[in-house]
């Protein structure tokens, strides 16, 4: 058994940063993990999309319908993976968008947040303000971190809350691990289900 | 310490590395003591973490000036008696090709590992080609390991089958391997050997016609005798039982198969080759021999399929073998689980239930992949784009080169009209002013200049032609995480090093129009570029500014942070920073009102301030962030 995770949002909002944070904690849990990264052409304003399975599993991609959760750092890049979400899967989405320059320049449009969640209605969607809290919490850049908050309350995510927090602690420098801790606790408690 | 965990010598802990961080660990297990390479993605950070680690596990590590450059040193450093690794993209193949096929006529003393790191689904290649046919055409011993653990481990191995055979071997990765990360246990670390003794022997080392035609024959005898390893190798191994589907299968594809047989519960047997050059006929002969059908599944080329076949055939083995021969496989792009299922639907006659949820198909925005924001490419390219519009010149030929600029391609620039290789953008911009009257610009990265870009640059020169020639110079090899290049101070080693001045060396190669611009200062550039335009002959840009993201990191470090806010009294909407200089930070959105405004993104803006300077109702302020 194994539970299959997606981490789905632009480059520079930390998500590569987040998915290990994970593994470390899985490894810190004594459990196995696989996850497969993106790197390569510019690094900030392009899709980024990690994927991982905790448990019994060698593959580092998931097939459709293989994702238990998907982390969501930005509502379109959340809607552009949910073919790989099940009729169960938890979408934790942040409701902020990054408006892609596709918009301005070749007169694509941006749908309307609330539509892209109404769509995702028959899944268990779990959004939140991620990119507020986390300029609440101090400071724009730990999106991620709140992002880190709310998936630990997802009842399939099967790590233990204070091991997440040792392994962020292991991560972040430790000038800024207050701000973080901050902003996964506020990631934590903005959700409840 | 950076990466101090891929370093410690404590045998039985287990991290959570990428399968390249992995694979430096293996190096050092292995007791390597000279690596080299040329960065490309997916085998950069092999080279990121080797920065920060070789010293200290005492080895020699250099960032060399291109692959075959790579290879050579690496060659040496193996004829010399040491333990050497040199590792690049495919392509970087390529470039070392020349090289690459005499180390395995003239063999090598100590260990030699040659990884090639192959990039199928093309994330950040302009090609997928598959480099196990490199290990046919030089006769190289090939090993292709399937996940972080085997990357580490099998290292150590490809250097035992180096030695033992006095041959290199080609180290076969994707990027599926190279970029997952995963739990690896740590062995125990070997003495460094450093320091080697090159005694001369001509008579291999000189690979003139006459030493070239008896080491050939003597490839081909150590080739036999490989062979007979890799027919009884604990690298190439058999999982499950059964007598009725075998699935033979190599490198990340391996995983794949394991995971859908383990969901499916199929009664397979696996044959995981793991040393697949020279091919393992006997056992593979027995294993096909063994079932009622044979599954092969590789990505990329039929390699193990067409071996397998032949097996068969010269064995008069009469079983049924499915693979991308008779069209059950894709033979391009990676695989993934659906591939797999896809295939055993299609083989077994089967319907596999997926799961699948199906979200309403609503229109997305494409994000394609851009430039940074604060990115001095875009400010360079806008300057280049003003300059043109300004001359009314509407069709210059814009040749590019590998490296993130080559996403001036993108709207509004369209600043790429050819491309081929590594420095190519020289050579064609030759080609393009020697047999067109168009306006020729060639655009090149720093670490590509000194690349490829070199001879090309000469060519243009002693040729006479005629063409702006744009070095853009932002102090590093950006797209590939940033490392050195001969224009900087610091080498490999991350020592103090002697560097090549860019200007003095187009200076001396005898052209005269060279110029070095501050992209940032957007009117300056654009001035310089509309000279050079107009210059006849060969005229050099510099375009210099280093790039955002070590700016960036540079200013977070010492707590130093700012943005840029567009001042919507001020702001009359007339989108030149939106549409002209379009940055990533900068978007448009329609507020409450129903008015479309242009703001900027406080998340992505680097506080670059090129849109201030453009903007002609000084709309847009600096803010400070605490
Ligand atoms: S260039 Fe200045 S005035 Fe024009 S849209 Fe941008 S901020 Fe507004
Ligand atoms: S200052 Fe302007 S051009 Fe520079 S990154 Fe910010 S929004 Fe983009």
């Amino acid at each position: 058994m194994s539970v299959g995770i997606v981490y789905a949002g632009v480059g520079g909002q930390g998500v590569l940063t987040a998915s290990s944070i994970v593994g470390k904690a899985a490894l810190l849990s004594g459990m196995n993990v696989v996850m497969s990264e993106v790197h390569g052409m510019a690094q900030r304003g392009g899709i980024v999309v990690t994927e991982m399975k905790i448990g019994e599993a060698k593959s580092p991609l998931l097939g459709q319908g293989e994702a238990d959760i998907i982390v969501g750092f930005e509502p379109v890049e959340a809607y552009r993976i949910l073919k790989k979400a099940h009729p169960e899967s938890y979408v934790i989405v942040n409701t902020e968008p990054i408006i892609p320059t596709t918009v301005s320049l070749e007169g694509k449009t941006y749908p309307d947040v609330k539509q892209i969640l109404g769509n995702m209605r028959d899944l268990h969607v779990v959004s939140l303000e991620a990119t507020e809290l986390a300029r609440k919490a101090g400071n724009v850049i730990a999106t991620n971190i709140v992002m880190l908050g709310a998936l630990a309350k997802i009842p399939v995510f099967p790590i233990k809350k204070e091991i997440l927090e040792e392994a962020i602690k292991k991560t972040i420098n430790p000038k800024y691990h207050e701000m973080n801790l901050k902003a996964f606790q506020m990631g934590y408690e903005s959700i409840s289900l | 310490m950076k990466y101090e965990n891929v370093i410690v010598d404590e045998p039985g802990r287990r991290e959570f590395l990428l399968g390249n961080e992995a694979i430096v660990r293996g190096a050092i297990e292995a007791g390597v003591g000279f690596a080299s390479t040329y960065p490309g993605t997916p085998s950069s950070e092999i080279g990121n973490v080797l920065f920060y680690v070789a010293k200290k596990a005492g080895m020699y590590f250099e960032f060399s000036t291109n692959e075959k450059v790579a290879l050579e040193v690496s060659a040496a450093a193996a004829a010399s008696g040491l333990r050497s690794m040199v590792f690049f993209k495919h392509v970087g193949l390529n470039v070392a090709a020349d090289a690459f096929m005499s180390t395995a006529y003239v063999g090598t003393n100590g260990g030699m590992v040659i990884i090639s790191a192959d990039d199928p689904s093309m994330h950040s290649s302009q090609n997928e080609q598959d480099n196990r046919y490199y290990a046919l055409i030089s006769g190289m011993p090939m090993v292709e390991p399937s996940n972080a653990q085997e990357m580490k481990d099998f290292i150590k191995k490809a250097f035992e089958i180096s030695e033992k055979y006095k041959l290199p071997v080609l180290f076969r990765t994707t990027t599926r391997v190279n970029h997952v990360r995963g739990i690896v246990e740590y062995g125990k670390i070997n003495r460094v050997k450093r320091e080697g003794y090159f005694h001369k022997n001509p008579a291999k080392y000189v690979i003139l016609p006459s030493v070239a035609r008896r080491m050939h024959m003597e490839l081909l005898e150590k080739l036999k005798r490989v062979e007979e390893e890799t027919n009884n190798s604990e690298l190439n191994r058999i999982e499950g039982n059964g007598n009725e589907i075998g699935i033979i299968t190599s490198g990340v594809a391996y995983n794949y198969v394991h995971d859908v047989v383990k969901e499916l519960g199929l009664n397979a047997k696996i044959l995981k080759l793991a040393f697949t050059h020279p091919f393992p006929k006997e056992l593979v002969k027995e294993f096909i021999s063994s079932v009622k059908k044979v599954i092969v599944v590789e990505e990329l080329e039929p390699y193990l399929e067409k071996e397998t076949r032949l097996v068969a055939q010269m064995n008069d083995i009469n079983v049924d073998i499915y693979g991308k021969l008779n069209g059950y496989f894709p033979r391009a792009y990676e695989y993934n689980p659906d591939v797999i299922k896809d295939a055993l639907e299609k083989i077994m006659n089967i319907k596999i239930e997926r799961n699948a949820y199906t979200p309403e198909e609503i229109s997305l925005p494409p994000r394609p992949p851009i430039l940074c924001p604060g990115c001095p490419h875009r400010a360079t390219y806008y300057a280049a784009m003003m300059a043109l519009k300004q001359l009314k010149i509407k069709d210059a030929i814009i040749t590019t080169d590998i490296g993130c600029y080559t996403l001036g391609i993108q709207k509004p620039y369209e600043m790429a009209d050819y491309l081929l290789c590594m420095g190519s953008s020289i050579g064609t911009a030759v080609g393009f002013s020697k047999s067109t009257k168009q306006k020729v610009i060639g655009f090149v990265g720093d670490s590509t200049f000194f690349h490829a870009a070199i001879p090309g640059l000469i060519d243009a020169y002693h040729n006479k032609a005629n063409l702006v020639y744009v070095i853009l110079d932002n102090r590093t090899t950006a797209m590939t995480g940033h490392q050195p290049h001969p224009g900087l101070p610091v080498n490999g080693m991350g020592e103090p090093a002697p560097y090549v001045d860019i200007e003095n060396l187009v200076r001396g190669i005898g052209i005269d129009f060279v110029k070095t611009v501050d992209p940032y200062d957007v009117k300056e550039t654009i001035k310089v570029f509309k000279e050079a335009i107009k210059h006849e002959g060969i005229s050099v840009i510099i375009s210099k500014r280093e790039c955002a993201l070590l700016w960036d990191a540079r200013r977070r470090k010492q707590g130093e942070w700012w943005i840029y806010e567009i001042n919507q009294d001020k702001c009359t909407q007339c989108g030149l920073c939106s549409d002209w200089l379009a940055c990533a930070a900068i978007f448009k959105r329609k507020d409450k009102d129903g008015k479309v405004r242009i703001y900027i993104n406080d998340a992505l803006c680097d506080g670059c301030g090129v849109c201030a300077t453009i903007c002609p109702f000084n709309a847009i302020d600096k803010k400070v962030i605490r």
